[in-house]
């Protein structure tokens, strides 16, 4: 059954308080979620007192910052601090996103910094994304064909055919929206979520790519596509703006159309 | 801990091969309520307060009795194949979804069997 309470040993405790350096006047808490393998503890949550007038922007820069000058034990992913990589992916204030994209003065008052929701967390900000990686494998994404490739050109596609990928290719496979599905929440062994259902409608719309029906045949299945229940959290949650309900939407289209 | 490669796990048994006749059918059933709904609804309040042998002489009618039982036959598969959704979606032990999944399928069969018996019963 689905567990409304979180186990024993996952409840999350009132952690440590860090304090802004003496004279700091500008200040923003941000509370954070702390666990450490290593230490058998509960995890926690840890306010850090920032000093807004020495900090960048973002939500990233004071989680850089808090590292840098506070409390270098704080663990998170991140790389091009520009909405390209994904890696930084977190739950800030409630809603998944990136925290390299997401200012500190989105949210009055406090923030309180999440990991990726019902991810199994590796350490304090870092979730495990082996299966979300392996979802993505399953779907082979890669251009399939039977035709042989001309032997002086690239396979070619039309201006209007190229377009049916706008809104698809720019997915950064940051996970915010399959970790914000509620039906990828209690099936993510079998669901195979917004996030690589979004994908796979991206190969199954590419005007190149001759492998549509193995395709669907991968994806008609109960769990793998038809747990999507259109609850849209998945639209609201894509930092790129994108939608993968909608994505869903014209794959379970795909699927109707085929059968009469 | 399992040893299984992650790529294992997710590919499991493999695609069911089915999930878009269930998609479908809950569509078809939705639309089909809809009017059949606001009809029961709009019979059910001019109704109000009508004695017995006015229903049943309303009940009677072809027409009448033919809604009803589409109503009954719409409804009930529809309450099935949500039914159905909810549980495997929240009912993840394989013995409990087995018993639970038998049950509806069931249930709404002896309800959807009783109720169309009992509209032919009046009617005919």
């Amino acid at each position: 059954m689905a567990e409304f309470r979180l186990p024993k040993n996952s409840r999350v405790k009132k952690g440590k308080a860090f304090k802004a350096p003496k004279g700091a006047t500008n200040t923003k808490t941000i509370s954070v979620y702390r666990w450490d393998p290593d230490d058998g503890e509960n995890p926690r949550m840890d306010s850090y007192e920032v000093d807004l007038d020495s900090c960048g922007p973002m939500v990233l820069d004071a989680l850089i910052k808090i590292k840098n000058e506070m409390d270098s034990t704080l663990t998170f992913r991140r790389s091009c601090r520009e909405g390209v990589c994904g890696s930084c992916a977190m739950n800030i204030d409630g809603k998944n996103g990136l925290a390299c994209t997401t200012g500190l003065d989105e949210t009055k008052g406090d923030i309180g910094v999440n990991p990726l929701p019902h991810m199994e967390i590796i350490k304090d900000l870092v979730p495990d994304m082996t299966n979300f990686y392996a979802q993505y494998a399953s779907i082979e994404p890669w251009l399939k064909t039977k035709s042989v490739a001309p032997p002086d050109s690239e396979r070619l596609q039309s201006h209007e055919d190229r377009a049916k990928l706008d809104g698809l290719y720019e997915c950064i496979l940051c996970a915010c929206c399959s970790t914000s599905c509620p039906s990828y929440w209690w099936n993510e062994d079998r669901y195979l979520g917004p996030a690589v259902l979004l994908q796979a409608y991206r190969w199954l719309v590419d005007s190149r790519d001759e492998y549509a029906g193995e395709r669907l045949d991968q994806l008609e299945d109960p769990f793998r596509l038809y747990r999507c229940h259109t609850i849209m959290n998945c639209a609201q949650a894509c930092p790129k703006g994108l939608n993968p309900a909608k994505a869903i939407a014209e794959v379970k289209k795909m699927m109707v159309e085929r059968q009469g | 801990m399992s040893l299984r490669t992650p790529i294992s796990k997710v590919r499991g048994q493999g695609s069911a091969g089915s999930g878009t006749h269930h998609f479908w059918m809950q569509r078809v059933t939705a639309v089909a309520l809809i009017p059949l709904v606001i009809w029961f609804l709009y019979a059910l309040l001019s109704h109000m307060g009508g004695s017995r042998d006015e229903v049943i002489a309303w009940v009677s009618q072809p027409i009448v009795a033919v809604a009803f039982v589409l109503l009954l036959g719409a409804g009930l598969y529809h309450l099935k194949l949500g039914l159905q959704v909810v549980i495997e979606d929240y009912v993840h032990g394989e013995g409990m979804k087995l018993v639970s999944q038998l049950a509806v399928t069931l249930v709404t069969a002896a309800v959807g069997v009783a109720s169309v018996f009992a509209v032919l019963k009046i009617a005919l």
